[in-house]
Order: C-alpha cells, then structure tokens, then sequence
C-alpha cells in the first residue's frame, strides 16, 4: 500500500517537473529566435476565429439564463431593476472566464492533445527533430502563444453577448426598461472587476494550452494512447480551470481590494 | 551545391573518405527493464554503406534514433561525424543532425503539409535559401524518386509506398553526409524497391553520401552492396555490379539478443554456416 503511494508520488511529480520544464523551454522560445511565424499566426486562427461560435453560444445563453433566474430572486426584494448590476458582475468577473476557459478545455486543449499525439505515435515529432526543428519552438510556442492572447479576446466577447442576452430577457421578459438594465449594467463595473475579467482568461488559456501540449507530447501507445491522451487533456484543463480560476481569485482580492 | 553545414578544408579532409563517421562504443539501452541493446560497438567509415539486418524488435531502428540522438543510450560512447552526440544538448545536437538525413520506418510524413512542402521542409524553415531555389530542389528530388506530378499531394492521398518514396526525397533534400534508412524498401513491389535500390546506391557513389541501411529484404541489402553507379563518358549514369573491393566498402551487422550476431560482407554472410543466419538468410 506505501509503496504503492509513494511510486504514484514519484510518477506525479515526475509529471510535474516536466510539465514545469516543458513551460520554462516554452518561456524561452517565445523570446528567442527562430520564431516560426507562420505557424502562429495559423494558431491565432485556429484557436480564436475557431472557437467563436461555440464562446458566442455559451456566452449568450448564460447570459439569457442568468437574468431569468436572477429576476425571479430580486423579485423577492422588489428589485428586479438591478438585474443588469448581477448579469455584469456574475458574467465579467466569474462566468465569462470560466466558462470560456471550459469551453476552450474542451475545444482547444482536446484538439492540441490529440494533435501533438498522433504526431508523436506516428514518429513526426522525432522526424521534426531529425529535421533540426525545435518541436517545442514550433509546435508548442504558436499555440500557447495563440491560447494566452485569445483566450481574454474570447472572454471580452462571451461577456458582452452575456450582457448582451440578459438585455434581451431583460427587456422582453422581465419588463425592465432598457436604459435601466443598461445603466445598472455599467453602475457596477469597478477598474478591479475589469482587470479580474481580463488577468484570468490569461492564465487560464496559458494553463490550458499548455497542459495539452504536455500531455500530448508524452503520448506514448499508439492510436489508443492518443485517446488516452485526449481524454486525460481535457479532464485535466478543466479541472485546472476550476481550480486556477479560484486561486486566481483569491489572489487578486488581497492584490486588487 | 552543399547545403549541410559549412566545415572548415582540414576538418573536412579529416572527416572525409576512410575515416569514420559513426563510431559506437560500448553502448548499452534498456526501456525499463528489458535490455535492447547491450555493449554494441562498430565503426563505419565515411563513404560506405552499413546494412543492419535482425528480427523484429531487436533493436535496428533503436540504433538510427541513438545516432540522430533521439535516443539516449544507457551508457557506451556514439560518434557521429567527428562529435561526440551521446551527452550533447538537443541545441547541440541540431548542428551534427544538419548533416544527417533519416528515412523513418512508417515515413513520418508531416500529414498537415504538402508534399512539396514536406520534401522541402528543412531547405524552407531551417535554411535562408530563397523560396524558388527551394521548390526548384523539391522537383528535383521528386523527379529522383518518380514522383514529379504529386507535389502538390497531401500525404493522406499517397499510397504506402509512394509516401516511404516522399520519405526519402525528404530525407535527402538536404544533402546530407550520412543517410539512415529504416526499411525502405519494405512493403514496396519489386520495380519500385529496385528503384529505391537504384537511389541508394547513386547518392552513395555520386555524391559520396554515406548510408546506414536496416532492412528485413535480404534481396535489396545484397543488391545495395554488390552494384556500383558510375556516371559514363557521355553523362548518362549506368548502375552495375561491382568488383570485389567495393563490395568490401558495405558491410552487414546482423543484430540478435542484444548484440552483434555477425559483422562482415556480403561474400561473409553468403558463405556463414552458423544456424541462425542460415534461418535467416533463407
Ligand atoms: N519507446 C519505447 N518504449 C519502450 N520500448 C521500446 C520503445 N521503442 C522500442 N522499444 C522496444 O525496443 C525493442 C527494439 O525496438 P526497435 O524499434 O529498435 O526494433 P526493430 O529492430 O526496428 O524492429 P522492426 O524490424 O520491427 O522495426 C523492441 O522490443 C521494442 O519493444
Ligand atoms: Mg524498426
């Protein structure tokens, strides 16, 4: 049984380290030359204008569903009025990353995943490197690159079709004047909300994007070990999201409040 | 035209024809607990050809990744062109890897790029030469190989044996010194495995390249190491077979259990009366 646990240690920090050293070669190719700029700004396509649809959809239905059931509660209070305040804040601060850092787990850190491990089953990524090309330079820079720089511009968006469907319910289904909801959305929006909105997607894309390009490039097993590898990389991003998100926060309430 | 790394006239002369450009000392590697390699030592000398034979999984492709240094061995010393690669840093190792050219079993095709873009590859993304130059060489070594008109293929719409075909153009698109062919001919209809063949030993003799050839088809390593290519009077190359002496220029290693079963030419192995190349062989 101790044995048992402290070989599962040894194998979880194994992990750790190089996940640790794959970030830290990541770190470096970003700011040393070769940069393959082809290959980032096909990143910055495949992972932004790629994950629109899906951001938008989430983004406005959470938005739509939020106002309904926050105008239910405030009607207890006789202050349905401020359903715009609740919308913005739960959206910008909390919802919006979140949820688009669930849905890029899911879309992006799955793809990469996968992506990087056929590559690695099938020998490209020695291939690569018998060709003199530095996989974490070309492979692993573009798209963490793309995944920390989109993933704010992904969550901007969510937010204001979030705003954008609570309007609609508020307005529509909740009988709010429109000028109200509008001003209350705004009326709550402090400079620390805004910049907690936009220091979380930053790293929550970072974390998701770099946690594919690990798994990926430890697939080992064939075809069944890249399903593994998808798997194990969209079960981990999400969860670092979750728990990403919470730490993000705490620490940003003693830096920012 | 050379495009491999630029040495210097006296590094050159000293790494040049006869002296040895792959050196294994000793080298052992396990995966875990089960031993692949143990204590493997063999010096080739530049110019020549080495055709590792073995079953299968007894090491042969092990041993093209440990001189590309996508392997690490256990312990034992490797020397690849002059430089000692089993400690070098992956930064490192690309300088010595710029000089190699390696066909991989399964080709290892880029499957997101086209074929053009896939022969070029190294020529585009880790050379200055200029875009035209680039696809000018990509039609050469397409047209070497006999596959002019699918250079703007994808590999997904290549057949096996065009794509290891693709592979190879790849693999010497660069023009390196020393070329590491993991079965390439395996799985190809004889006219195509003879035209590979036919590759092989043109690089070898025309362009000096050096090659390590592995391979289970007997038929191709005997046919590598007995002809000879020679470029005639009026131009045109003329494949042959070729005298003793340079027959005695490709050597064959026969690996099994971990180590070096025979080493010798292939008057050697076609002579041995040990059992198992016996098995072999038939
Ligand atoms: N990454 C790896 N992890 C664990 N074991 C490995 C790995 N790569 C190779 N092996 C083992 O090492 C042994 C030698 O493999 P290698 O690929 O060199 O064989 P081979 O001689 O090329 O065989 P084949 O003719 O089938 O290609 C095999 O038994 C294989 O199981
Ligand atoms: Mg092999």
């Amino acid at each position: 049984m101790l044995t048992l646990l402290s070989s599962w240690l040894k194998a979880a920090l194994l992990e750790l380290q190089e996940y640790v050293r794959l970030q830290a070669a990541t770190m470096r190719g970003a700011v040393t030359r070769p940069l393959y700029f082809h290959d980032i700004v096909e990143q910055f396509e495949q992972i932004g204008i790629g994950s629109l649809t899906v951001v938008l959809l989430t983004g406005f239905f959470t938005g739509a569903v939020l106002a309904l059931q926050t105008g239910i509660t405030l009607d207890q209070f006789g202050a349905r009025p401020f359903v715009g305040r609740l919308v913005s804040a739960s959206m910008i601060k909390e919802l919006g990353p979140v949820l688009t850092g669930l849905m890029l787990a899911g879309r992006v850190g799955s793809g990469i995943a996968a992506e990087l491990g056929s590559m690695m089953v099938t020998d490209q990524i020695n291939a690569l490197r018998a060709l003199g090309t530095d996989p974490v330079r070309k492979l692993v820079v573009p798209r963490v690159l793309a995944g920390t720089l989109m993933a704010p511009v992904l969550t901007v968006i969510a937010d204001t079709v979030g705003i954008i469907g609570g309007w609609l319910i508020a307005v529509f289904q909740l009988r709010v004047a429109s000028s109200l909801y509008w001003t209350s959305v705004v009326e709550v929006l402090y400079l620390e909300d805004l910049w907690m909105g936009l220091i979380k997607p930053v790293c929550l894309g970072f974390v998701i994007v770099t946690i594919g390009c690990h798994v990926g490039l430890r697939t080992h097993g064939g075809t069944q070990g890249v399903g593994r590898a998808t798997t194990n990389a969209v079960v981990a991003s999400s969860v670092a999201v979750i728990a990403v998100d919470f730490f993000i926060t705490r620490l940003l309430i003693t830096l920012l409040f | 035209m050379a495009f491999a790394t630029a040495r210097s006239p006296e590094l050159d002369e000293a790494l040049g024809p006869g002296s040895p450009i792959v050196v294994f000392d000793k080298v052992s590697l396990a995966f875990d607990d089960k031993v692949v390699l143990r204590d493997i030592s063999f010096t080739m000398i530049a110019g020549h050809t080495k055709i590792i034979l073995g079953a299968s999984g007894s090491g042969k492709s092990t041993i093209l990744k440990l001189i590309l240094g996508l392997l690490r061995p256990d312990s034992g010393l490797i020397w690849v062109n002059g430089e000692r690669v089993d400690l070098m840093s992956e930064s490192e190792l690309m300088r010595v890897r710029a000089d190699l050219g390696m066909v991989f079993q399964e080709g290892a095709l880029f499957d997101s790029l086209t074929v053009a873009e896939n022969v070029g590859y190294k020529l585009y993304e880790e050379t200055d030469m200029p875009l035209d130059a680039v696809r000018r060489r990509v039609e050469e070594v397409l047209g070497f190989i006999g596959l002019g008109e699918y250079i703007d293929r994808m590999p997904s719409e290549l057949s096996g044996g065009q794509r290891r075909r693709v592979a190879i153009a790849r693999a010497m698109s660069a023009k390196p010194r020393l070329l590491l062919y993991d079965e390439p001919t395996t799985g190809l209809d004889p006219i195509t495995a003879t035209t590979v063949d036919h590759e092989i030993i043109k690089l070898r003799d025309l362009e000096n390249v050096s090659s390590i050839l592995v391979t289970h088809q007997l038929r191709d390593a005997f046919y590598v190491a007995t002809h000879e290519a020679i470029r005639r009077d009026d131009g045109l190359i003329q494949i042959r077979p070729a005298d003793a002496d340079k027959a005695e220029e490709a050597e064959f290693i026969m690996l099994k259990d971990g180590g070096i079963a025979f080493e010798g030419h292939a008057a050697d192995l076609r002579a041995s009366s040990d059992p198992y190349l016996k098995t072999f062989l038939s």
